[in-house]
């Protein structure tokens, strides 16, 4: 007999991989790509490849330079890229979306060790990097293809008076015509996503109930429309998509809770009383700092511990 | 009664041979009997090579009071004494005996005279009846209350949680009489305390036989969601009794006894008859083997003679387990003997058996919310990379059960067990020496 495989136990395992969770995540903002597609025109297309193109290469090349293990067949670098892209006006000059995928793999990930080690979401980092080094292109929105509207302020800046025009209907909002990032303005293709998600036990149901509801309930407790507020902006792709990643944000349901409502309110005092008109990029980073604290303080108990003398 | 879930994950069963009668199997050639198949200290052999002995007759003697005494599985003769390997990495010696093919029964096999609670201790201690549920602690010890009063629950472990296995479940089905006699017998020397099985809803055919038993006599029957780990005796006694056992502390603390429902049939076996713990029914099944099925061998059987029996490999096995899927120990070849606390042995072919490929962690906290002990095993790795033993402390890896949900749920594939058992070991170093200091 040839030799046996000895080794701890347990000896049977579940079939979930972190690649067949990150491929859920692509399947579950499927419908959004698809929406920008149809919404913004083929260009939305471009972008989005060329965030996940210069994503996986940066991944790669990072990691042949270091000489680490080889990384990207478990599909993380892809998901940073959608997202990136999904975060982006559809306008976007080609080499800043390039600069923004190199700063989101290399700066904010694998610098401090890759997958799982990094404290803040790339993707949102990224993104407000690029925010800060090109403000204008990243806030030159165009409209959606066929829509007739004058002006291309997005719902935020109107309902905060930064920019004049009209408020698009709720349906058009649902639906994503309006001003926007290529993924964050179709509203039910992002829920649709979020729906999967929790269906497949990738996400939980704690951090963006916990968002989401915190923004209705702030917005509406200071005379906001709160629908709207729930609608524009990036708050159902941040609090669906980014507020859930694994690495950044805290272990345990209370911890998520808190993570959610903490988002909530930063999104919100950021939107009505900041200088910028969209806050959920800027108050998800802020949750990922506080991440490490929020374990500390959520920390399961367990079962029958004794407290240490 | 419970006032929160524990966390449990629900694994594949694969109890497809719970329909199986248990086949009895001859005397093999020759039984390979460990003096240590149980947790405390070795029996002392007291046989020696070109002895004669009979099924039944004592080979070793207890070794001390956390101990129990061994017994020939079959009649022949002893051929030596010799260490061996056990799976669990320790060395024991062991004892040889050669079939004379005559299966004949020691002729002082007797019922014990028990008149008194201490007669019923020593009978229970010289039955060699250890934790058949997997543990092998001796079950003696565990009866041996001085104060009975502190005893308010006695919890029969029938709840078989791990997949695979049906040892239990024949058990239940085929010896429910002796069972119960087992349980009247207990409840005779110990009191009339609440008597309470702790079933998984996946037995139905059994709960369907227990029912009546119960009800005439008066054992509670509590079925549980097929869940694992149910059958962890922490996650037991808390799901029947909704009592906690505190960290570092014993059932008793908590008011409660736990036993297999096989140890129960042991002990009324050698309390009625006077034979002692020599054969075990035993699960053997996985990819390998060609024909699954339960089997009652006598203890010391080489596995390999356990698996001719069963029609032989059906394809080359690539890893071999004492017991279940979730917390069976594999073993370094099939030469490893049938123990008294065997309820499987499993075999798997190369697809089953391979590894899966290791990834880093994604911090998902899966093993966190999925953890019945309420530990958080990916912050227990970070600590044992550090070797930070007072970390280990507050993250209490001390109550890990090493029941195996962390490893199961993780999608990188990390050796959360592994990673747990270490960090066990380097912080009972280091309280060793906290102690010392």
């Amino acid at each position: 007999m040839s030799q046996l495989i000895t080794q701890v136990s347990p000896h049977i395992f579940d079939k979930t991989t972190t690649q067949k969770i990150m491929l859920d995540v692509i399947i579950a903002l499927c419908p959004a790509a698809v929406a920008s597609v149809v919404l913004f025109g083929p260009r939305a297309a471009l972008v989005i490849a060329v965030c996940v193109a210069s994503c996986v290469l940066s991944e790669w090349l990072f990691e042949k330079i270091c000489k680490r293990q080889n990384t990207i067949s478990d599909l993380s670098a892809v998901v940073t890229g959608i997202m990136l892209a999904f975060n982006l006006p559809v306008d976007i000059q080609i080499w800043q979306a390039v600069f923004g995928s190199v700063a989101a793999i290399i700066v904010v990930k694998q610098l401090f060790g890759g997958i799982g080690k990094n404290f803040a979401n790339p993707a949102i980092t990224a993104r407000i990097i690029m925010l800060i080094s090109f403000p204008a292109a990243m806030s030159n929105w165009t409209l959606p293809n066929g829509v007739d509207i004058a002006s291309s302020a997005t719902p935020l800046s109107i309902m905060q008076g930064i920019s004049e025009g009209e408020l698009p209907s709720i349906t058009n909002m649902l639906l994503g015509i309006r001003g926007g990032s290529i993924g964050e303005t179709c509203a039910a293709a992002l829920l649709l996503g979020g729906i999967y998600l929790i269906v497949r036990k990738v996400i939980s149901w704690h951090t963006p109930v916990a968002f989401i509801g915190t923004v209705f309930i702030f917005t509406w407790i200071l005379g906001g429309n709160p629908v709207y507020h729930v609608l524009s902006g990036g708050l159902l792709l941040g609090a669906i998509f980014m507020a859930t990643d694994y690495a950044t944000t805290p272990y345990t349901k209370s911890g998520k809770l808190i993570f959610g409502i903490g988002c909530g309110i930063l999104t919100v005092l950021i939107r009505v009383w900041g200088s910028y008109p969209e806050g959920v990029s800027f108050s998800i980073l802020m949750m990922n700092i506080l991440t490490p604290y929020i374990n500390k303080l959520t920390a399961s108990k367990p079962f029958g511990g004794v407290k240490a003398k | 009664m419970a006032i929160f879930n524990l966390h449990s994950i629900k694994i594949a069963h694969n109890k497809s041979t719970a329909g199986c009668i248990p086949k009895r199997m001859p005397a093999p050639e020759s039984v390979v009997i460990p003096v240590s198949m149980h947790i405390g200290a070795p029996a002392v052999p007291v046989v020696k090579a070109g002895d004669t002995v009979k099924t039944g007759q004592l080979i070793a003697s207890s070794g001390g009071y956390v101990s129990s005494p061994v017994y020939a599985s079959i009649s022949g003769k002893v051929k030596k004494i010799d260490d061996i390997l056990l799976a669990g990495g320790n060395t024991v010696p062991a004892i040889v005996i050669e079939s004379d093919g005559s299966n004949d029964i020691y002729s002082e096999i007797k019922a014990p005279v028990i008149n008194s609670f201490e007669d019923f201790i020593k009978a229970v201690a010289d039955s060699g009846v250890v934790g058949m549920g997997g543990a092998g602690f001796p079950t003696h010890v565990k009866l041996n209350v001085k104060d009975l009063s502190k005893i308010e629950f006695v919890i029969i472990n029938c709840a078989e949680c791990e997949a695979y296995i049906t040892s239990d479940t024949r058990t239940m089905l085929d010896m429910t009489d002796e069972f119960f006699d087992g349980l009247s017998i207990i409840k005779q020397h110990i009191g009339d305390k609440r008597f309470i099985i702790g079933i998984e809803d996946n037995k139905k055919e059994c709960i369907e036989k227990l029912k009546p038993y119960c009800a005439s006599s008066g054992v509670e029957l509590k079925v549980l969601p097929s869940t694992y780990p149910t059958g962890g005796e922490k996650v037991l006694v808390y799901k029947t009794t909704g009592r906690v056992i505190p960290e570092g502390k014993l059932p008793l603390d908590a008011g409660a006894v736990v036993l297999n429902c096989t140890t129960v049939v042991a002990l009324q076996k050698y309390i009625r008859t006077g034979m002692p713990i020599v054969e075990k029914t035993v699960t053997v099944a996985g990819s390998a083997v060609k024909e699954p099925q339960n089997v009652i061998v006598p203890i010391g059987t080489r596995v390999k003679d356990l698996i001719e029996f069963c029609g032989g490999y059906k394809e080359e096995p690539k890893k071999i387990l004492y017991g279940g899927p979730m917390m069976g120990i594999s073993m370094p070849d099939d030469s490893c003997p049938v123990l008294k606390n065997t309820n499987a042995i499993l075999a798997f072919n190369a697809k089953d058996a391979t590894p899966s490929k290791q990834t880093e962690c994604i911090n998902c906290g899966r093993c966190v919310s999925h953890c019945p002990m309420n530990l958080m095993p990916a912050y227990i790795a970070t600590a044992y990379a550090a070797k930070d033993a007072k970390r280990l402390e507050q993250l209490k890896v001390n109550i890990c059960m090493e029941c195996g949900c962390c490893s199961y749920v993780c999608p990188a594939k990390r050796p959360l067990v592994q990673t747990n058992k270490l960090s066990k070991a380097l912080l009972k170093n280091y309280q060793m020496g906290a102690a010392k200091k």
